[in-house]
């Protein structure tokens, strides 16, 4: 069967009306955590996982990827209206969206965002499903030691690449690690830094410390810079159609973000806030009025929009095909997949063509709701940002304790909750990224058993690592990704990283 | 998720001590740890206890690069952090754990929701505990009789809900 068939399939299994429920759901919670500022689609995927036990897998799991892709759509709305990005994606977009908005154009940004977000999300989809069969092909192929290197590749990318600086990068990731190591050892059996503590035995549970980082970790932050400035939400002037101009002005940079951000997500290379960082850079030198970046050019929304949302479809990619993943959000839909005791990679594929095919899409069909809920009813969510601060951070630490109450009630779980939570307060208030210590938790494990079922295939000879070319070629990418940018900030041309700072989604 | 420049300007001095004592710390156990575990590795060469001592090797040495740092680079400073918030948050979440299985849920949690109104700004408790706690209630209703979550339920649940 081709690709296409696998797709018609798909479509059959995503157009049954309970599924469509479950996508419109994650849509719709997506838009809203986008919308919000202080929660993003990372943190609202590990609350909810602990709530979908006894849901059905496959629509549980559009859900998730729904959210995923709402907190895209939604996360733009913030930048725009309020210069607060909703999530760490739209942070390029109110460079240029809110200068929009307040020349009173607020609504022709609102549409492009929501439009290329569009453009983007079903080009990049389609990309991921003719693209995913041959990588899945390719992975046939991958041993213990590919998979590894590849492991390796996704933690330096994640936490040494881009950011402020590479120390804290990979401190973080090491604490993550660190904390992965708790818990019964899975390929002997020996319990590891347990303590006795019985509930230590099954490790650091991801959502406990996502929801604790993101969460409790996110409230502390804004709570303790003191009087909680309401910010100023620039109002809607006239109408959200965009004149013939800017259509113009915006389908080449939808179209170009696309072909930015669907690789950027794809390779284990950083997430949606580095493909729409350079994008808004290529959209600057292509631009006719490059004199107007900075002022409110409609280029500088498109583009970035169009790049963040390809790119979050691009993350699905090494997710579903090689079970890899590498943002935050991806990592904690991976344990989703866990939870329903599924592995995402190349089985999957064959075990479970319909849950993957249908998966892929849904994601079309939710494409076209988030089209629907993003404009028509723009005005709507834009009423979610008067909520005022007390009310909405007091719900979403009820929400995040409800989650781990869900899970494991026990006091040894809550007091992690709060334990992580102010690290996370600390790493923010230094400046230390926290997407690194939730993929550190969740791939830890993983790249340790691959090295070690490596090295038992190869009777301890470490050269085994690097004995393929595309094993050797991996970890040559590692190296140059982890030495590289610390001799461009040494040179001083750290400004740039440190501005593709990825940070949580 | 909240600010521009909250990565931007800040780099620790005097807090890279700290925060190399923390991770020499967290190193030393992790090498202690995996070294107290019996394994030889089998065909592998390493075993269960490997994964801890080089995860407490790489921490120890950001430890010291923490160290070099911090003598190097002059003091910049984060922004002045305000105490009380994080002692309303920190109480509030201390407060549920201590009281979840003694009040239930929604009692424990209600007071979680007021103090963190509280440290945002709303200290009237008159209206944010009820408003907390009646939010609680319907949360309980939603997720622990629609979608089966086992929330731990106190007096005021079973009165509403039933046993």
């Amino acid at each position: 069967m081709t690709t296409f068939d696998f797709l018609l399939q798909g479509l059959g299994t995503a157009l049954d009306p309970m599924i469509l429920l479950y996508a419109l759901i994650g849509v719709t919670l997506g838009t809203a955590v986008g919308v919000l500022p202080g929660i993003g689609p990372a943190l609202t995927v590990a609350l909810l996982l602990p709530v979908t036990y006894g849901l059905d897998p496959a629509g549980s799991l559009i859900m998730f990827a729904g959210i995923y892709y709402g907190g895209m759509y939604g996360g733009s709305t913030t930048s725009i209206l309020l210069n607060t990005p909703g999530e760490s994606a739209s942070i390029v977009t109110a460079l240029e969206g809110n200068k929009m908005a307040r020349a009173g154009r607020g609504g022709p940004a609102l549409a492009t965002a929501a439009i290329g977000s569009f453009v983007a999300g079903l080009l990049a989809t389609l990309a991921l499903a003719f693209l995913a069969p041959h990588i899945v092909k390719l992975a046939l192929v991958f041993g213990p030691r590919e998979y590894f290197a590849l492991m390796v590749l996704a933690f330096v990318t994640v936490s040494a690449a881009f950011g402020e600086s590479t120390m804290k990068g990979l401190t973080s990731l090491f604490v993550g690690l660190a904390l992965a190591i708790v818990g019964i050892d899975g390929l002997t059996g020996q319990a590891r830094l347990s303590f006795g503590v019985p509930q230590l035995l099954d490790g650091i549970e991801v959502t406990t410390l996502a929801v604790a980082m993101f969460a409790v970790g996110e409230a502390l932050f804004v709570a303790a810079q003191g009087a909680g400035l309401q910010d100023k939400v620039h109002a809607i002037k006239g109408s959200v159609a965009m004149t013939r101009e800017d259509w113009s002005r915006s389908w080449r940079p939808w179209l170009r973000g696309t072909a930015i951000g669907f690789p950027i997500g794809a390779m284990p290379a950083g997430g949606a806030d580095i493909a729409s960082f350079l994008s808004y850079g290529t959209e600057k030198r292509f631009a006719k009025h490059p004199e107007e970046f900075g002022h409110g050019a409609i280029e500088g929304v498109a583009g970035p929009e169009a790049a963040n949302n390809a790119a979050a479809a691009g993350t699905l990619v090494p997710l579903l095909t090689l079970g890899l993943p590498t943002t935050a959000t991806a990592a904690i839909m991976l344990a989703g997949f866990q939870q329903f005791g599924l592995q995402p990679g190349p089985l999957l594929f064959a075990t479970a063509p319909q849950l993957v095919w249908g998966l892929i899409a849904s994601l079309l069909i939710a494409n076209i709701m988030l089209l629907v809920l993003n404009l028509p009813l723009i005005r709507l969510w834009v009423k979610l940002l008067t909520i005022p601060r007390p009310w909405l951070y007091a719900g979403i630490l009820l929400f995040a304790t409800l989650g781990t109450i869900g899970v494991n009630p026990s006091p040894v779980e809550l007091s992690m909750l709060m334990i992580f939570g102010v690290m996370g307060y600390a790493m923010r208030l230094h400046g230390y990224p926290i997407a690194p210590v939730v993929v550190g938790l969740i791939l830890g494990p993983m790249a340790e058993a691959q090295l070690r079922r490596a090295l038992a295939i190869s009777q301890g000879d470490w050269s085994t690592l690097v004995s393929t070319p595309l094993a050797a070629g991996l970890l040559a990418v590692a190296l140059a990704a982890l030495v590289i940018p610390p001799i461009l900030r040494w040179r001083g041309k750290g400004a740039v990283l440190k501005q593709i700072a990825g940070d949580e989604d | 998720m909240t600010g521009f420049d909250r990565a931007t300007e800040r780099r620790p001095d005097g807090a890279a001590f700290i925060i190399a004592a923390i991770l020499a710390a967290l190193g030393a156990l992790l090498i202690w740890q995996g070294r107290a575990i019996p394994d030889k590795g089998g065909y592998a060469g390493i075993g269960s206890g490997e994964a801890p001592l080089f995860v407490g090797l790489c921490l120890w040495a950001l430890a010291l690069t923490h160290v070099w740092k911090g003598l190097r680079h002059g003091a910049m400073g984060v922004p002045r952090q305000n105490p009380v918030p994080i002692l309303f948050i920190i109480g509030g979440l201390a407060l549920q754990l201590a009281l979840l299985h003694v009040l239930g849920f929604s009692i424990a949690s209600g007071l979680l929701f007021a103090c963190t109104a509280a440290a945002f700004g709303k200290r009237n408790f008159a209206i944010s505990l009820p408003a907390g706690i009646g939010f609680a209630l319907a949360i309980y209703g939603v997720f622990d009789q629609l979608l089966k979550l086992n929330l731990p339920a106190g007096f005021l649940e079973t009165l509403i809900f039933g046993g």
